[in-house]
């Protein structure tokens, strides 16, 4: 079967800082993958070339077999595909209702908006009870928790995640990375950036391991929670 | 008490043309950083096309319905031209670009139509007055607080309620993570010109209607009024606009009533030091843009 998504000889530069160096990677259907590596290693600037919020370089972007390298940032939801951002970026201005609505904008039908918006809700329960609430006075948690559901509005097949836990309480966190399982049970395929590598190998199928805008490493999670230069490769001794 | 009732009735009726106008403004600022001076020259656009008609003989009622279309394409058009290629540009790119549409739209009003003031056709009920509670007021006056009202309710629920006026709060915000959720930024930037150039159209139709006469410059003084209207009110902030607009007329219309005649002279300035005044305590407008840097595309 052909991957979901294929990134080949991929390479992101801003100006003069080279952030992704030409990297290849595979995600199939299903699987959950994470992304890791330390500050500054690309991970961030991986995820926001394939979503088309920063130009794509060099190299490829395939998306379920089409090439999506040049699509704007504005067609790509339609396709199938979304990222739930680095740094939550929730529409504080808006209502959580609002936030949803606008996860949903690719969407004509309404009755698939009113079922994902429920969905949503069922995920988290704090939302449903806080739906007419301006998003930037909602907490830290509740604004990664409306930034994951926002994502979901547009019903993806693959759901790109930069940093889902950043900043929230450990018993969050694990609801989070349980929330994560979840939704590739439910059929979303999984591309995750973490941190959090401990939390991040044990819900993933697969793993990369960037540094300086390269792939130094890749595995299955067990294999990479089992080898020693994890801890290398976080600590930027690469 | 009756003088005060009546000035506020006065106050009201400008400070709502300098709200839509100042309105207009706030909702393209707020989503591409661009401060439009031509906007101006959509009032002015307005102004011609209730001239035309009036010699035309066409019922005011068809009249302002076209005077308000037009500026709305013309707007559009203005974007698609002028403003698309130098979107991603700076600020200043975007400010000079828009004088250079004014001076050109302007050197062809000159050209084309006339360099002189046009009368302007209007039907007589407007210059007549009514009675309310002992107060005489112009139908001019109630049509413009009428016409006020109704735009600045129909525009809270097109912004609150409307899929598209909360995809351009959502613009508004964080441009870049709206296009993510699909919202297309050629739609969402035409859509703003569109809504201001209908703003304008109407503050065109209530200036006009107050002054029965039509010129190449017409729309200058009430856009810098608008604009000194936005600052006051926080640039980028749509109730902040409305806020500002109405301060201004107020400022405007009390001095105008109420200081004694030697001063009249210095009105102008007298108000300006009054907005100067309001900004340092209030530097960032009375009612702030919730994000004060404008995401650009
Ligand atoms: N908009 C930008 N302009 C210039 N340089 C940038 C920009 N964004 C990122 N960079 C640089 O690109 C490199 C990679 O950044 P990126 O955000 O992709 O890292 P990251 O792996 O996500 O790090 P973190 O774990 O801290 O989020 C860094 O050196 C960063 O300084
Ligand atoms: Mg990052």
């Amino acid at each position: 079967m052909s991957p979901l998504l294929k990134l080949e000889g991929f390479k992101l530069r801003y100006g003069a800082v080279e952030a992704v160096r030409g990297i290849d990677l595979e995600i199939g259907t299903g699987e959950i993958v994470a992304l890791l590596g330390a500050n500054g290693a690309g991970k961030s600037s991986t995820m926001n070339g394939i979503a088309g919020l920063a130009p794509v370089t060099e190299g490829k972007v395939y998306f379920d077999g089409n090439d999506i390298t040049e699509l704007p940032s504005e067609e790509i939801p339609i396709s199938g595909l979304t990222l739930a951002p680095e740094g939550r970026r929730v529409f504080g201005t808006l209502t959580v209702d609002d936030n949803l609505r606008m996860g949903a904008y690719a969407v004509r039908d309404n009755t698939s908006i009113d079922a994902s918006r429920q969905h949503v809700f069922d995920l988290f329960p704090i939302l449903a009870e806080r739906h007419n609430q301006y998003a930037g006075t909602l907490s830290g948690g509740q604004q990664q928790m409306l930034a994951i559901g926002r994502a979901l509005m547009c019903n993806p097949r693959l759901l790109l995640l930069d940093e889902p836990s950043l900043g929230l309480a450990p018993r969050i966190v694990e609801q989070v990375f349980d929330l994560i399982s979840t939704l590739r049970d439910q059929g979303v395929t999984i591309f995750l950036v973490e941190q959090n590598v401990a939390g991040a190998l044990e819900i993933a199928d697969r793993a990369y391991m960037m540094a300086s805008g390269q792939i130094i490493r890749e595995g299955s999670a067990a294999a990479m929670r089992a080898s020693d230069d994890m801890s290398a490769a976080y600590l930027g001794e690469h | 008490m009756d003088l005060i009732l009546q000035q506020t009735v006065n106050a009201l009726a400008l400070g709502g043309t300098y709200a839509l106008l100042a309105l207009g403004l706030a909702v393209v600022f707020s989503i591409m950083g661009l401060i439009n001076f031509a906007h101006g020259e959509l009032m002015t656009i307005a102004g011609y096309v209730l001239m035309y008609c009036g010699l035309a003989g066409i019922p005011f009622a068809v009249s302002v319905p076209l005077a308000v279309l037009a500026p709305m394409l013309a707007a559009m058009a203005m974007e698609r031209v002028a403003f698309r290629p130098v979107r991603n540009a700076s600020g200043a790119t975007m400010l000079v670009t828009s004088f250079a549409v004014a001076m050109i739209l302007q050197v062809l009003f000159q050209n084309l139509i006339s360099a002189r003031s046009q009368p302007v056709i209007l039907p007589d009920a407007l210059s007549q007055s009514v009675t309310i509670g002992g107060l005489i007021i112009g139908v001019n006056k109630l049509f413009a607080i009428l016409a006020t009202i109704v735009m600045l309710i129909a525009l809270e629920l097109f912004m609150k309620k409307q899929k598209h006026g909360i995809a351009m709060r959502a613009a508004a915000e964080d441009f870049a993570i709206a296009r993510l959720m699909g919202i297309r930024a050629n739609t969402v930037i035409s859509a703003a010109f569109a809504l201001s150039g209908l703003l304008a159209g109407v503050a065109a139709v209530l200036w006009v209607s107050q002054r029965a006469s039509v010129d190449p410059l017409m729309g200058f003084t009430p856009v810098l009024k608008a604009f000194i209207a936005a600052i006051l009110g926080g640039l980028g902030s749509l109730r902040g606009a409305v806020a500002g607009g109405f301060v201004l007329g107020f400022i405007e219309v009390f001095l105008a009533a109420f200081l004694p005649s030697a001063w009249q002279e210095f009105r102008e300035p007298i108000g300006l030091s009054l907005v100067v005044l309001i900004l340092i305590l209030r530097p960032n407008g009375l009612i702030p843009a919730a994000t004060l840097q404008a995401q650009k595309v």
